[in-house]
Order: structure tokens, then C-alpha cells, then sequence
């Protein structure tokens, strides 16, 4: 299936190769260094590209361009699926994923890649499991190994990878037990010029991190799951529990996992927290504009919107902008061409208002539309939806672990044209 | 021919790694000097690997791979590398393994050095060493090891450890890839694996089938139901390979279940078991094959998996296979994936855009998650585009429309313009618009972005077409436009529409011309051609005016630099100027270029998509990509759908981990079991044919299975015979009948439930028993059930602790092969259990070991070698000194198989020979030791071990088959057992004990329901 991969920056520097079957050109890679370049964007690279007896799938993430090179037929959401999770597995074991930890880390770079796949078909690709198997590097660790003599690699074969639930690892003990849930809440939502609501959702996940010993068998009850639209749960979630009683019954991973995701459609009402006034407007002569934005809150259910910063991407005629703003700080990148405001908490006595005037190319005409803002924010303890957890029960084991639930709500892809 | 083909290869990879060190000095050059010269570098490498230290070993392995990873050559180090094959240092020979991978097929000869090494690691006990020996030993790409691996995998394929057996799944395709002439031998493998009940195998040996062999779909049908039933267990990525394998199989194997007059009887159960609903007639209404149905019901759950190819696969599952009022399930799964990564959008909306040509009604109620952001990149934005427009209906084509506007006003103006012809296609396919869209696309023409105005007259040139005489303003003012326009397309479509409609517009189109007179040589091509053709057109209807012009144009053109339009230029001069030599084309001119044209389809680009099955990389890039499989079109009428039932044993195992031999074994060491799946065979060919020939048919295969059958038998034959034909009566039913639920795998892991139900009668089997046990023999007991169950057809059991052993009550006489006389060098030796205590200790089953010498010699020191190689504990025989030629002697051991159903392997020896042995122990019943308690304490013991420890399966039988005698029978035949004298009349208990201190006891109810 996937027969080599490469790594390139965002420079165009082939930095990794590895290949599962026999060894191919890195010359291949031109024809992804071609449509790389007519893309302009990295965004906009095609995702699959056809060459003369290759096809290149490709995933762009954390400023590196996974490259891999299929020679034959197979679903391309498999690879685009199996590069994101190597992408995820490097950022679990070193914190990030660049390039220059990937550097830094090659050979158990290499170890993992090894291990993930035989022969183009992933073999191993549960966090758990891999662990066992390669244990991520510490401080400690590398100064232990240096010493002793010692190795990363695991000598039997972890225990996940025979038993039914691949991944959890066995023998698992901690002196603390303590099961953590986030609920995070983001709202995708499209605002018009008006401030109608175009179109409104809210994606969810609960994120999980459960350190209990041995193996705990949890289920987690809501208290109004009827509010959950469409569900994606990850493989430990007992399907036909959640069909017959609606509570989510698992065997948890060890460590931090997502749980599940969830949305809520449209159809039930989303509350969008905050308003946003916006006049922002372009002068037919002497080449500048004006731009004035104010923020508001709406239906914060009580709760403080905290981290509001407002990122407007400007027409490519506007050189710079000479603005004030009530609160926060702002900030014009003429290269590019990003206004970004940095509100902070939004306080209903005083609302936030940035205010000023645009400069323009001189002799270029106007631009045609009003760029749309985007919206990041923030909302503590609040879930928007109102989706509550009723509680955790833990089967199977005898102590009594500690038991957290957060819930936060995010901005998504919130945008109010203008 | 082989040599031949090294040397070939040889030949490709000398040029390749010239290719590449020439690429490697390329990049050394351009990294500049501060790296050290790759020689000297390599240099330093070589002393640290011979070095004694293992640290030193390990450090210059890392390096070695950090140069691997960035493409530079290290293929000069392979002698000093390939040394430490065999290191101790487990991340030592992994990155060996890693290096020998990279270069084995540059360094053949040096590679051969290591197979040994491998070879040796195939037989480790650990079983992570055996299966990343086979790993590499397969990865390893030389010819010449063809046979080597081809044994190693025929070895792994029967391994023990599924992950072992996983390997070997993967191996299958690295050879065959390798050398395709291995291919029927590999084959062979795939079969056996296919039957494999481990979910760990299952994912990876469909992959094989689908590299190999994807037109043996034969090969499928007996496995069908079990891949379907395991499909929720196996890991994600396999998931996907047997859902797209699937899909295959099921469009050669049932009926199109997309018939207008389909009536669908979904909820019944008993359709679904019944045997008389798998007939379906082409008259009848359309029933759903139950397999059919399976499938599709088995899928569902994963719409929910996190993994995108999972969910995108089922999608394609569904949209390939069900009902066309089932589809709309996927559709929330589908619109879920559009929160997910950039290229997952991609590839979703790609298939989204397919299915919303043919199927609006699916994806219209989220038509507003298909609204574009200014955030998105550029192809995910036309892909919205595109969704958006197939989606437009009258009832929402206002509220898109609304939605386009904004996006004609986007920065990104490849996007706008893309909005434009959608804009257009809205127009021409719902009606009721087209004048509001043409009214805003006259607007954008005084837009100021010239891409805009160009995509628009584009587009209004097309829109036009469909009804020019009311538009003739539209026309004049595109006139006016004319100046301003510099994009050759747009120019060249507003001259065509001149000359189309020069009538509409008498007074402007000539003036058109004369500025095109003026300018025509700066002009594009594409705009002198329709120059060319206004001229012609002009003259044709208003030569009074335009006569002087049209000569100076043609004129102009007949001088052209480009062929194309000197070309035109003459074929309209001979065409609308009439002269002596102009023959009767020349009368049609006008008929010819004034004909009226049809208007031109506006059509998504996805039109023509959907001959690629979704899902597939052909799909996103619309060509046929290497190795894509067709899916063929339903069958008129279904195959034979009895190929596809299996025998109940295979059945039973089917959701379990762990051991893949239970049922088989129990073949070999059940005579009636043997008799059994015969019978299944033959009743499986018998349920196709009349129920006339039924009886005829039965007696026959009957006469079979006595005739395999007389030597193993102690019944007498007329009861015998009596007792068959009821089994197959009911066997016949059987796979129709019988429906096995399990709990899920996670619970199953303390206790097992198993409920086999039927339409007559109900039978209980529980088991009861330790964790300890659980562990180790789970999958086997399960099988004695089920066999037991099958047996008889209805009996309940129960497990049980006592502390006297009693005597058996049974003794099979079958005995086993150990060793054949060939391989034993003329020594044969054969075991049978005894089903004694074991005098050499109480956790050990004694075994009756019969040697015989069939050679001309004498074999001299017989004895059994003292290192055991898995870790169980054997009692010895005491050494036979000397065994004459045909003669044979009977000794007797212990071994210790701890509560296990691994084999026992140990050496034999011979004065001369050693020869490894294995006792595989058939099935977990000659582990057991019967024991003698009364009533009271056996209830007792039982309410000690129910909830968790028990397991239960209910049953068919017969009600000539429920007497006691013949229960007891069976059951001793099958598993060392004792009987308790109940007091209850319809309840049989037994009791018996592991040797170990596992205790348990089995309890047999009758319960005729």
C-alpha cells in the first residue's frame, strides 16, 4: 500500500525518507515540488497528485509535508488517515511536531515508522501499544541509557497487541487514580453582514485523560444525551450500549485519549455568545479607508468570554492601518496582509472598540469586498450546548479513583461576513 | 531463467545506487562543507561497529540510520554492519534489521550471510523474536531465498501466536511481489489463513487476497458470515481492506436489492433464519438474502469510528449495496468527516459531489455545511461549489443563489469565477431562474475585476443561446462592453454572439467589426477565428455594409502567421463568395453558418464519476488508477447462496481470540465428529437439490460416512445408522437455524455466554469456571460446547468443584500419530490419552506412548532428550535400550499441559537422531479428570462459581437423542467426565476436575422445551 515516505519543510528540504519496500528516487518528489509551487498557499496543494507510475498523497501539518508514494489502487482517506496519525504518534512522543524534533529524534523516528507499517499495511498504530514497544524519550531516560547501556526498545511483545483490547496496555499502576474529562465545546458558525446567523453549529469532544490502575471498566452517563446529534466514539466505546441505554461504556486507554466527538446541528437553537458590530469601508479616492469594529457580549449564559482576539485577513491594497482600540492590543502585518486584535476578556460595562483609518496602495483601485472577520474566544466552565455529565461509575476495580469533569466552550470556524 | 533475472535485477540496482550516490554528491555539495567527507565519516562508523563495546555498536548503528533517513548511501558498511545480525542488544539488531532491509538488495551475496540467523530466530520461543525474524527475512528482497521464505511462511501460517500468523499474512504479499510464480503455492496459504478466526489475521490476510488473488472469490464464500461477524473487532485498517473486499463479493453474489416494486421485510426474523426465504424467485417480491443483510447490518456500527477511512468505506458500502431507502444513513457520518482535517474534506467532498448528482434528496437538509468560508483553501472551496450547485432545486435555489452572490465578491478570484458557472448552471437547469440569473451576471459585467466580467460573458454567452430573441439588449450592451474587454475568451465569445445573432442586432455588429478590422492583427488567435467567422456571418445577412470589411479581414487572414486561421480564411472565402469555381456548397453558405445551434449543457464534473466505485483513489482522480477492481454489475439471479454456509464448530470460535485449532483437532480425535462434518458437506450440497431427491441423497452420503467411519465405531451399525439420519435431519436445518449471539469481546473476558437458539427446542450448556482457566482454555471449552451441542440437541451444563477423582467412564481407543515412520528414520511412535490419574503427578494427563521400529535395524537408546523446549513439565520414560526391527513397544508418560491446549514439543532421541515431537492435546475434555462428590456438595460447588465464571449455550436436539444413556455417551466420548446420580429426573450432572487446582464440574440438564 504505502510504499515510501518523505518529510519536506516548508522551504522545500526533503529532510526524512523511509521506504517499506523497495527503495524509490527521491526524485518522485519533483512532482510534488511542482504543484507545490503552482499552489502558491501550502494550503492549497492538491492532496493526491498523479505521476508518470507513482500517486502522491500528501498531508500538510505543522509546517511539514508528509509525502507518501502509492503505486497502486487503495482508498486515499486509508493514507491521508494512517500520515495524520504518524503526525499525532510523533507529536505524543516529543511534545511537537516539527522538524527540528523530528531531527533530533530520527532514529526513534525511524523505530515507530518501522513499526507502524510492515510492508505498506499499518501494523501498530495504538499510542498504547507502540509505548510498549518504543518508550518515548525523557531526560532521564536518555542519561540512564548513555550510562547503562540500555535501550528504547521493548524485548517481549506488548500485550495489547493479542488481547481484544489493543489499546490498553496491561499492568498498568499508579499510587494516584484519577479519570479527567474535558468537554470542549466549539461553535462553527457563519454571520452575515447584518449579524444574522447564516448558519450555526457546534462540534464537541470530550477529551480524556484516565491514569487507573489495572483495568477499569467506566461508563459515563449524561444527564441529557438526547442533545448529541451524530456521534464518533473512539474503539474502546461499547457501540450497543450507547444504542440501547445512551451512556458511554469503555475500557479506557492509559493516558490522554479523545473519547468521543459529537455535533449538534443546526436545528436546535445555537447560542452565539457575543456580537460584532463592523463598519469597514474603502474610499474611491485618495486611497484609504475607514475600519471600525466593536464586540459584544450576547448569550454568555453568565459566564465571562475570555481570549476574544478578531483576525481580519485584509485585501491585498491595504498597506497599513493606523487604528486605536478601547482595549487589547492590535497588530498589522503588512506581509501578510493580517489585522489581528488581541481583545483578551470582554467586559459588558465596557465594550471593546477598535477604530481608525486603513492606507491604500495609492492608484490601485478599491477593493472590491469587505473582508470577513474571524472570531476566536473563549468560554470557561461553560458548555454551550447545555450538554451536562450526570456521572462516572468505575467497574471491575476496588479503589476509588478521582473523578474530574471541565467543560470549556471555543470559537470554531466562526466568521461574520461583512 | 532465474539467473537471468538476477543479473537483471543486479543491473537495475548497480544503475540505481550510481543514480543516487550521484544524487548524494549533489546534495553534499549543496549542504556545503561543514559536513565531513562521507568516506572518512564511514570510516570512523566501521571501527566503532567492530568495536567490543555494545554502546559503541548501538551509537554508530543510530548514526547509520540518521544517514539512512536522509538518503545518503551507507551501503559500503554492510560486511561490518551484517556482523551484528545476531547481537543480544535487542535495539542493536533492530536497527540491523532496519539497515539489512534498506541495502539486502543491493548486497545480495553479503545478505545471504544473515538468513541463518533468521532462520534460527523462526523457531524462538518468544513469539515478538519469531514473527520480526520473519519480518525481515521476508522484507529482505533476493531471489534466491525464494524457498526459504516460502517455508517460512508456510511454517508461520500455523504458528500459535496470531501475531505470528499476522505476520505471516503480511510476508505473503512481500513474496509474491517478490516472485508471482510462487503464486499458487501462496494461494494455498491464503486459504488456510482466510479460515483463521483470530481477528488479529483477518485484516491482513484479505490484504494478501486482495494482492494475490482477488478473482478467487471462492475462496470467500465459506468465510463470509465470520469476516462479517469479526468485521467490529478487527483493528481499523483491516476494517477498511475487508469492507472494499466485501463490496466486491457482494455485488457477484446477490440480487440488486434496487428494484422499483422491492418490498422489503426487514424486522422479521424469521425471513431472515428461514431457509424457504433464501429462494428468491424473480416473480416474487424482493426478499434480502440474510447474508445480504448481515452484511449490512454488521457495517452500520462503524458509521461511528473515529477513523475517516472506516466511516468513508461503509459509506461506499452502503451506497454500492443497500436499499436505496436505507441510504440516508450515511449521510450525517459523511457530513461529521467535513469537520475533520483539510485533505479528509477533500477526498469527502469529492465523493459527496458523486453522490449528490444522483441523489439530491440525501444531502439537502445539510445543505448549509456545504457554505464556504474565506478560510477554506481554494479546491475545497470549489469542490463546496460544485455540492452546492447539484444540490440547487426550486425550493432552495433562492437561498443559494443568495449564498453565491457573496461568494462572486471573494478576494480569491479563480474561486469567483468558479462561482460564475455555477451561477450559470443554476440557470440553465432550473428555469424559473434563469432570467434573475442572467439579470445578475448583466450586473457583474460592470465589475471591475476583469476575470469577473469574462467568466460572465462566458457564461451569458452559453445562457443566451437557450432564448437570444429576448435578450437582445443583453446582446447590444455586451457590445459596448466590448472595448473595455481584453480576455481573449470573453472577447471571442461576445464576437460569436454578434455573428449569431447579428439580426437581433442590425445596427451594432457591423460596427463591431469594423473595430475587429482595425486590431485584428494583435488579436489572440481563438478571437481572429471568431473574427473570422462574424465576418462571414455579416456578410451573409447585411453584405451591403459589411462587403469592403469581410475582404480586408479575409485578406488579413489568408496572410496569417498561424495555419489555423489561414485555413478558416480560405474555407469561408470559397464558402460565402460566390465565383465560377464555387460549386453548390456555396448556395448552403448561408444554411450552413446560419444554422441554428443547440444550446450547449451546462454539466457538473462529476458527471461521469460514479462508473468508479467510491471511495477508491481511480475516484478522486477520475482515471483508472493501477490494480482498481471493477465492481461488476448485480447478477440477474443470485448464485448459489448455500456455498457460504459453514459447519456450526467453525461457527462457535468464530468471535474468539487465540487458539485457531480447537475445532480441528477435535476432527482428528472425534470419530463422530468426522462423521459430522462430513455430513455437513454433503447436506449443504443437498439442500440445493429437490426435496424429492432428498431421501435418496441422505441415505447415500449416510453409506459414506459409515463406510469412513467403521473402524472407530463401537456402536452397533443399525443404532448407528438410526442416530445419523436424525443428526441430518436437523444438521440440514442446522445453519439455517442456528443464531449465536455474543456478548462483546470486552466482557467476554471473564465469562463466556453463549446462546444458541432454535426453532424447536432450547437447550442450556452452562460452564462454569476460574479466571485461571478462563485464560488459558476459554476458546477450546466454547468448542467442546458447541460440539456437545451439536451432538445431542439438548443439554445443560454446569462446572463444578469436587476432590476424588473417580475412574472414567469411558476410554477412547483412538490413538494418535507422533511420528511417522519416514521421518523417523524407521522409528514410529503413536500416543493415545488414558484418561488415568497421572501416577507421576497430580497436574500431569498421562499418556500411552506405543514405539515401534519398522526399519531393518535395530534402534538402540531410545529415550526423551532432556531439554524440554516449551516450558511444560514432561515426565519421562525410562530409556528403552534396544528396540528390534518390527517390533514395538508400549511406555507411559506425564505431561504437564497447564490447563492449556499448547502443545507439548519435545525431542526424541535415538542413539543417532533427534527428532522434535509435538502432542497437541485435541481438546480441552482430555485435560480433565472426572471425580466423584455427592448431589448436595456438587450444588453446593456450583453456587460458588455462577455470574462471571459461567457460560452458557443452548441447543437443538433430537427427542430420540435425550435419554439419558445416549446423553452420557456422547458426552464421555468427548470429554473426561463423571457422572453425579441426581435426583431430578431430566437433570445429568457431572462432575470432573482440571489437575489442576482449578477445580471444576459440569452439570448436563435436559430441558425439552
Amino acid at each position: 500500500m504505502i510504499h515510501s515516505l518523505f518529510l519536506i519543510n516548508n522551504a522545500g528540504d526533503l529532510f526524512l525518507e523511509k521506504h517499506w519496500k523497495s527503495v524509490i528516487s527521491r526524485s518522485v518528489c519533483d512532482y510534488f515540488f511542482e504543484a507545490r509551487e503552482k499552489a502558491v498557499e501550502p494550503d492549497n496543494v492538491p492532496p493526491v497528485i498523479r505521476t508518470p507510475h507513482h500517486y502522491l498523497i500528501n498531508i500538510y501539518r505543522e509546517k511539514i509535508f508528509f509525502v507518501s508514494v502509492i503505486q497502486t489502487e487503495v482508498p486515499p482517506l486509508f493514507v491521508i488517515e494512517f500520515l495524520h496519525r504518524v503526525a499525532e504518534t510523533f507529536q505524543d512522543y516529543f511534545g511537537e511536531c516539527s522538524e527540528t524534533t523530528i531531527k533530533d529524534n530520527v532514529v526513534i523516528v525511524y523505530e515507530l515508522l518501522e513499526e507502524m507499517l510492515d510492508n505498506g499495511f499499518p501494523l501498530a498504530t495504538e499510542s498504547n501499544i507502540l509505548k510498549e514497544l518504543i518508550r518515548p524519550p525523557t531526560i532521564l531516560r536518555s542519561m540512564v541509557n548513555t550510562i547503562t547501556g540500555s535501550s528504547n526498545v521493548g524485548e517481549t511483545l506488548p500485550t495489547g497487541q493479542l488481547s481484544n483490547i489493543p489499546w490498553r496496555r496491561a499492568g498498568v499502576k499508579y499510587t494516584n487514580n484519577e479519570a479527567y474529562f474535558d468537554v470542549v465545546e466549539e461553535i462553527d458558525a457563519i454571520l452575515d453582514k447584518s449579524g444574522t446567523t447564516v448558519f450555526a453549529e457546534i462540534q464537541g469532544v470530550i477529551d480524556a485523560c484516565v491514569k487507573l490502575s489495572g483495568m477499569p471498566d467506566l461508563t459515563l452517563s449524561f444527564m441529557n444525551p438526547r442533545l448529541l446529534d451524530d456521534v464518533s466514539f473512539h474503539p474502546c466505546v461499547r457501540y450497543k450500549r450507547w444504542e440501547s441505554e445512551r451512556v458511554i461504556s469503555f475500557i479506557p486507554p492509559d493516558g490522554n485519549f479523545q473519547l468521543m466527538s459529537y455535533h449538534i446541528s443546526a436545528q436546535n437553537l445555537v447560542a452565539i455568545p457575543i456580537y460584532v458590530k463592523q463598519n469597514i469601508s474603502f474610499f474611491e479616492t485618495g486611497s484609504s479607508g475607514r475600519l471600525d469594529i466593536a464586540v459584544g457580549p450576547k448569550q454568555t449564559m453568565g459566564k465571562t468570554v475570555e481570549c476574544l482576539v478578531v483576525t481580519v485577513h485584509m485585501p491585498k491594497v491595504v498597506l497599513s492601518a493606523n487604528l486605536s482600540a478601547t482595549q487589547g492590543t492590535y497588530n498589522y502585518d503588512p506581509v501578510t496582509k493580517i489585522l489581528l486584535w488581541d481583545i483578551g476578556k470582554l467586559n459588558p460595562q465596557k465594550l471593546p472598540n477598535l477604530k481608525g483609518s486603513l492606507s491604500l496602495q495609492s492608484g490601485a483601485p478599491k477593493p472590491e469586498e469587505n473582508p470577513s472577520l474571524n472570531i476566536d474566544l473563549k468560554i470557561q466552565q461553560l458548555a454551550i450546548s447545555g450538554l451536562k455529565v450526570n456521572r462516572l461509575d468505575m467497574y471491575g476495580e476496588k479503589y476509588k479513583p478521582f473523578k474530574g469533569v471541565k467543560y470549556v466552550t471555543k470559537a470554531g470556524k466562526f466568521q461574520v461576513r461583512t | 531463467m532465474r539467473n537471468a533475472l538476477v543479473s537483471a535485477e543486479n543491473l537495475q540496482l548497480t544503475l540505481k545506487s550510481d543514480f543516487s550516490s550521484e544524487e548524494q554528491a549533489l546534495t553534499n555539495n549543496h549542504s556545503s562543507g561543514n559536513e565531513e567527507k562521507p568516506s572518512r565519516g564511514n570510516e570512523d562508523l566501521k571501527e566503532m561497529l567492530e568495536s567490543n563495546k555494545e554502546s559503541l555498536k548501538l551509537e554508530a548503528m543510530k548514526r547509520i540510520v540518521g544517514l539512512i533517513a536522509k538518503g545518503k548511501n551507507a551501503y559500503e558498511l554492510f560486511p561490518a554492519v551484517v556482523k551484528n545480525v545476531a547481537s543480544k542488544n535487542i535495539e542493536l539488531k533492530k536497527l540491523v534489521y532496519v539497515y539489512l532491509v534498506r541495502y539486502a538488495e543491493e548486497q545480495q551475496d553479503l545478505a545471504l550471510l544473515s538468513i541463518s540467523t533468521f532462520q534460527r530466530a523462526l523457531k524462538d520461543p518468544n513469539q515478538l523474536i519469531r514473527a520480526s525474524a520473519l519480518r525481515v527475512l521476508s522484507s529482505i528482497r533476493v531471489p534466491i531465498i525464494v524457498p526459504i521464505m516460502m517455508l517460512a511462511i508456510k511454517e508461520a501460517a500455523t504458528d500459535l501466536s496470531p501475531y505470528v500468523r499476522k505476520t505471516a499474512a503480511h510476508a505473503i504479499q512481500k513474496l509474491y511481489s517478490l516472485d508471482p510464480d510462487q503464486k499458487e503455492h501462496l494461494i494455498e496459504v491464503i486459504e488456510k489463513l482466510l479460515k483463521d478466526k483470530s481477528t488479529l489475521v483477518a485484516g491482513s490476510v484479505v490484504m494478501a487476497f486482495e494482492e494475490v488473488c482477488p478473482d478467487r472469490i471462492d475462496l470467500i464464500h465459506k468465510n463470509y458470515r465470520k469476516l462479517c461477524n469479526l468485521l467490529v473487532d478487527v483493528e481499523e485498517w483491516g476494517q477498511v481492506v475487508i469492507i472494499h473486499m466485501l463490496t466486491r463479493y457482494a455485488r457477484t453474489q446477490f440480487v440488486s436489492p434496487w428494484r422499483e416494486d422491492a418490498v422489503f421485510d426487514e424486522n422479521s426474523e424469521k425471513t431472515f433464519y428461514d431457509s424457504e426465504g433464501r429462494r428468491v424467485d424473480q416473480s416474487k417480491p424482493y426478499i434480502m438474502d440474510p447474508d445480504h443483510r448481515l452484511l449490512l447490518r454488521n457495517t452500520k456500527p462503524l458509521l461511528q469510528s473515529r477513523n475517516t477511512a472506516v466511516v468513508m468505506a461503509v459509506s461506499q458500502l452502503y451506497w454500492h449495496l443497500a436499499p436505496k431507502h436505507e441510504l440516508s444513513i450515511i449521510t450525517k457520518s459523511l457530513v461529521r468527516l467535513l469537520r475533520s482535517h483539510r485533505e479528509v474534506q477533500y477526498i469527502v467532498l469529492q465523493n459527496i459531489a458523486t453522490m449528490s448528482i444522483q441523489r439530491k434528496g440525501m444531502f439537502e437538509p445539510f445543505m448549509k455545511s456545504f457554505y464556504v468560508r474565506s478560510t477554506d483553501a481554494t479546491h475545497i472551496k470549489t469542490l463546496k461549489l460544485e455540492i452546492l450547485t447539484n444540490l440547487a432545486n426550486e425550493a432552495n435555489i433562492s437561498t443559494i443563489l443568495r449564498e453565491l452572490q457573496t461568494y462572486v465578491k471573494s478576494q480569491d478570484k479563480a474561486f469567483a469565477a468558479a462561482t460564475i458557472q455555477a451561477i450559470g448552471r443554476c440557470a440553465t437547469n432550473i428555469s424559473e431562474v434563469t432570467d434573475t440569473c442572467l439579470n445578475g451576471l448583466v450586473l457583474l459585467l460592470s465589475n471591475r475585476d476583469e476575470t469577473v466580467v469574462a467568466e460572465s460573458v462566458v457564461v451569458i454567452k452559453k445562457l443566451l443561446q437557450t432564448q437570444p430573441s429576448q435578450h437582445s439588449d443583453i446582446i447590444k450592451h455586451m457590445a459596448k462592453l466590448f472595448d473595455s474587454i481584453t480576455v481573449p475568451m470573453a472577447r471571442a465569445s461576445i464576437l460569436w454572439l454578434m455573428g449569431e445573432y447579428c439580426e437581433h442586432v442590425p445596427k451594432n455588429a457591423p460596427d463591431v467589426l469594423r473595430k475587429m478590422a482595425k486590431t485584428f492583427i494583435s488579436e489572440e488567435d481563438i478571437v481572429k477565428l471568431q473574427t473570422v467567422n462574424l465576418a462571414a456571418k455579416l456578410y451573409l445577412s447585411n453584405s451591403k455594409q459589411t462587403k469592403l470589411l469581410t475582404q480586408y479581414i479575409l485578406n488579413l487572414g489568408k496572410y496569417d502567421q498561424n495555419y489555423d486561421i489561414r485555413d478558416r480564411t480560405r474555407f469561408i472565402r470559397q464558402l460565402i463568395v460566390p465565383n465560377e469555381k464555387s460549386g453548390a456548397l456555396s448556395r448552403y453558405a448561408r444554411r450552413i453558418l446560419m444554422a441554428p445551434k443547440p444550446a450547449p449543457v451546462l454539466q457538473s464534473a462529476f458527471k461521469d464519476r460514479d462508473r468508479f466505485q467510491l471511495g477508491t483513489l481511480s475516484h478522486t482522480l477520475n482515471s483508472q488508477s493501477n490494480g482498481y477492481l471493477e465492481l461488476s454489475d448485480w447478477p440477474a439471479v443470485a448464485p448459489d447462496q448455500s456455498v457460504r454456509i459453514v459447519e456450526v464448530v467453525e461457527l462457535a470460535g468464530a468471535p474468539l481470540l487465540g487458539k485457531s485449532k480447537p475445532g480441528k483437532s477435535a476432527e482428528k480425535f472425534y470419530s463422530d465428529s468426522e462423521e459430522e462434518e462430513e455430513e455437513e458437506g454433503s447436506s449443504s450440497e443437498d439442500s440445493s437439490s429437490s426435496s424429492s431427491e432428498e431421501s435418496e441423497s441422505e441415505s447415500e452420503s449416510e453409506e459414506n460416512s459409515d463406510d469412513s467411519n467403521k473402524s472407530s465405531s463401537s456402536e452397533s451399525d443399525s443404532e448407528k445408522k438410526k442416530k445419523t439420519l436424525k443428526n441430518k435431519k436437523l444438521q440440514q436445518q442446522k445453519p439455517d437455524i442456528l443464531n449465536i449471539t455474543y456478548l462483546p469481546p470486552q466482557i467476554i473476558q471473564k465469562a463466556l455466554l453463549l446462546f444458541i437458539m432454535t426453532k424447536f427446542f432450547s437447550i442450556h450448556i452452562v460452564l462454569a469456571f476460574s479466571n485461571q482457566f478462563v485464560a488459558n482454555c476459554r476458546c477450546s471449552l466454547l468448542c467442546l460446547c458447541v460440539f456437545l451441542a451439536c451432538q445431542f440437541d439438548a443439554v445443560s451444563w454446569h462446572v463444578r468443584v469436587s476432590l476424588q477423582a473417580s475412574f472414567p467412564v469411558f476410554v477412547p481407543e483412538t490413538s494418535h500419530e507422533l511420528l511417522h515412520r519416514m521421518t523417523g528414520k524407521g522409528l514410529s511412535a503413536q500416543y493415545r490419552f488414558t484418561r488415568q490419574p497421572c501416577i507421576y503427578g497430580n497436574s500431569m494427563v498421562s499418556l500411552q506412548l506405543t514405539l515401534s521400529n519398522s526399519s531393518d535395524q535395530a534402534l538402540e537408546n531410545i529415550h526423551i532428550s532432556e531439554k524440554s523446549s516449551t516450558g511444560q513439565n514432561i515426565h519421562r520414560f525410562n530409556a528403552i535400550e534396544r528396540l528390534e526391527p518390527q517390533a514395538s513397544v508400549t511406555v507411559s508418560m506425564g505431561v504437564d499441559f497447564n490447563d492449556s491446549t499448547q502443545a507439548a514439543n519435545f525431542q526424541l532421541c535415538t542413539k543417532e537422531d533427534e527428532l522434535s515431537v509435538s502432542i497437541q492435546p485435541p481438546a480441552v475434555g482430555e485435560l480433565l479428570l472426572p471425580i466423584t462428590m455427592t448431589e448436595a456438595d456438587f450444588t453446593k460447588e456450583q453456587g460458588k462459581l455462577l455470574g462471571m465464571n459461567e457460560s452458557s449455550a443452548t441447543i437443538t436436539m433430537t427427542p430420540e437423542n435425550i435419554s439419558s444413556q445416549s446423553v452420557n455417551r456422547k458426552v464421555v466420548s468427548v470429554a473426561n467426565l463423571g457422572v453425579i446420580p441426581s435426583s431430578q429426573e431430566n437433570i445429568h450432572r457431572r462432575c470432573l476436575n482440571l489437575t489442576k487446582p482449578t477445580f471444576w464440574n459440569v452439570i448436563k440438564k435436559t430441558n425439552c422445551s
